[in-house]
C-alpha cells in the first residue's frame, strides 16, 4: 500500500515524512522523527501524556492520524526551550519539584503552555480544570498547579 | 487497521462521492476522538477514513442573519467556545458540548461527531434537540434538513444512509428573552458519561412561558424530545405544580438500561429532578440573575 507523504511544520521547522494511513501522529513523532518527548501511556485520549499543540489547539497526538498534519503547525515538548534556555514553565516545574517519575511531565508542560497562551491569568480553578486531561499517577498535582500559577504571576509582573 | 486508506476530502462532493463508492466501508473523520479509539480497539474496521476537516463549510461557524447560527459539523469545542455571541445565545448547547472530555479532547471533538457517533448518552444531543436545531445533510441527491430529534435510530445508529454526510447544525434564529440549559448526572464530577442528561430551552414574556422544549439523554435507546412538555409549560408561569407535571412526564418517557452506573429507578428519578433544576436555571438566565 502506498505511503502518504506529509509536509508539515514541527517546532518552527519544515518537516516531511512518509506515513501509513493508520499511523498516529504520536507514533510518527516518536518512531520516525525521534521526538520521543511526547509519551504514549493510555493511547485513547484519557491521560494527556502525548499532548501537543496543533494549530494553536491542545490535542492528544495519539488521537490524531499522522496524515492529518498536512499543512499544519505542530508544537511538541522538544520545541519548548529556546536556544538552550528552558521555558519559564520548565524552569518553574524544576524549582517547585512539580514532577516525580516524569512520564506525564511533557504532557503537563504542553497543556500548561496552551493554557497560558489562551489565558495568561488563570484562576486556580481554571488551572485545575484545564489540566484535568493530564493524569499524574504519582499524584503530584498540587505542585504542578502551583508552578503554573506562579509562572502566570511572574508573567503578569514582567508584562 | 492495516487495510485502512485515508482521504482528506477538499469538497463536500468529493467526500460524499468517496463515501458512496465505498459502499458502507467508509467512515467520516472529524475530531476522531470517538472514531480513532473505536478503530484502535477493533470495534470499527473501516476500509476508508474520509477526513472532512479540510472542507471549509464543515469547519466554519456562520451567522446567516442576526442571531441565526450555522455551526459546521467538524467545528471543535475549543473553537466554538471562542465565539462569544454564540455562547451568549446558546449557553446550554455550549455547556453540554464543553462537558465532553478534557481540553485535549475539546481541541478536536465536534458537535457533528457527537451526533454521528450515535450514543444515547452523547452530552450535546439533548441540548441540540432542546434548541430546535436541524442537521443539514449532504448526499448523492443533494441536501436535506432533519430535526435532531429524528436523527438517531438506536444506540450507534443514525438515519444517515450510505453516501450521506452531516454538513452542519442549523440553529433557529434566537428570540429575545430565551435561554437554554443542559444538566447531566454522572457518578464522577467530571469527564464521565451521563447517567441522565437533560436539555431545556424556554422563552418567557412577562414571566409567562411562550415556548419550551425539553429533551432527555441516556434514558432510552435514543435521546428523546418530550413533546408534551411544551403543551404543559406554555402559557404558565412555570410554577412548581407545572414543573411537577413535566417532571412526571419526563419520568414516564424514560426507558433506560440497568447497569452499574445507574439503575432504572435511579435514572428515572434523576430525569425528573434534572428537569426541574434545568428550568429554574433557564429562568434565571433569561432574567439575567
Amino acid at each position: 500500500m502506498a505511503k502518504i507523504q506529509v509536509s508539515t511544520n514541527i517546532n518552527n521547522e519544515s518537516v516531511e515524512y512518509l506515513c501509513e494511513p493508520h499511523d498516529t501522529m504520536l507514533s510518527v513523532l516518536r518512531n520516525q522523527l525521534d521526538l520521543t518527548g511526547s509519551k504514549e501511556s493510555c493511547g485513547s485520549g484519557d491521560c494527556g501524556s502525548c499532548s501537543v499543540i496543533l494549530d494553536g489547539e491542545l490535542v492528544c497526538s495519539c488521537l490524531m492520524l499522522a496524515a492529518e498534519a498536512e499543512g499544519s503547525k505542530l508544537e511538541t515538548i522538544e520545541g519548548m526551550s529556546e536556544g538552550g534556555k528552558l521555558h519559564a514553565l520548565q524552569q518553574k516545574f524544576l524549582e517547585k519539584a512539580a514532577l516525580q517519575c516524569g512520564i506525564c511531565t511533557p504532557g503537563f508542560l504542553m497543556a500548561s503552555k496552551a493554557l497560558l497562551d489562551h489565558n495568561p491569568t488563570p484562576t486556580e480553578t481554571e488551572v485545575r480544570f484545564w489540566l484535568a486531561g493530564n493524569l499524574c499517577r504519582c499524584t503530584g498535582y498540587d505542585k504542578i498547579v502551583k508552578a503554573v500559577l506562579e509562572v502566570a504571576d511572574d508573567m503578569k509582573e514582567s508584562a | 487497521m492495516s487495510e485502512t486508506q485515508y482521504l482528506a476530502a477538499k469538497t463536500i462532493e468529493e467526500a460524499v462521492k468517496a463515501h458512496s463508492k465505498a459502499n458502507g466501508s467508509a467512515r467520516f473523520l472529524a475530531g476522531g476522538t470517538d472514531l480513532l479509539v473505536q478503530i484502535k480497539s477493533g470495534i470499527k474496521k473501516p476500509e476508508l477514513v474520509i477526513d472532512v476537516k479540510k472542507i471549509v463549510e464543515l469547519n466554519s461557524i456562520k451567522e446567516l442573519s442576526d442571531n441565526e447560527f450555522v455551526v459546521g459539523a467538524s467545528v471543535s469545542g475549543a473553537n466554538l467556545n471562542r465565539n462569544h455571541k454564540f455562547a451568549k445565545l446558546w449557553p446550554g448547547v455550549l455547556e453540554a458540548f464543553r462537558l465532553i472530555g478534557s481540553e485535549q479532547i475539546q481541541g478536536r471533538a465536534s458537535l457533528g461527531g457527537n451526533l454521528c457517533n450515535g450514543s444515547p448518552a452523547g452530552d450535546s444531543v439533548p441540548a441540540l434537540i432542546a434548541a430546535g436545531c436541524k442537521a443539514i445533510i449532504a448526499g448523492p441527491d443533494g441536501r436535506k434538513e432533519i430535526p435532531i430529534e429524528n436523527f438517531h435510530k438506536g444506540p450507534g445508529k443514525t438515519i444517515l444512509e450510505n453516501g450521506e454526510m452531516l454538513v452542519s447544525l442549523k440553529f433557529p434564529k434566537r428570540e429575545i428573552n430565551s435561554s437554554d440549559v443542559y444538566l447531566r448526572m454522572t457518578p464522577r464530577t467530571e469527564m464521565d458519561i451521563a447517567v441522565v442528561g437533560c436539555g431545556v430551552n424556554i422563552s418567557l414574556e412577562n414571566n409567562i412561558c411562550t415556548a419550551a422544549r425539553v429533551s432527555l439523554g441516556a434514558v432510552a435507546p435514543t435521546p428523546l424530545l418530550i413533546e408534551e412538555a411544551s403543551e404543559i409549560m406554555v402559557g404558565t408561569d412555570l410554577n412548581s405544580d407545572v414543573l411537577d407535571k413535566v417532571a412526571a412526564l419526563c419520568m414516564q418517557a424514560c426507558n433506560p438500561i440497568n447497569d452499574k452506573r445507574g439503575t432504572i429507578d435511579y435514572r428515572t428519578k434523576v430525569a425528573g429532578v434534572l428537569l426541574k433544576r434545568s428550568v429554574l436555571i433557564a429562568i434565571d438566565r433569561i432574567k439575567g440573575n
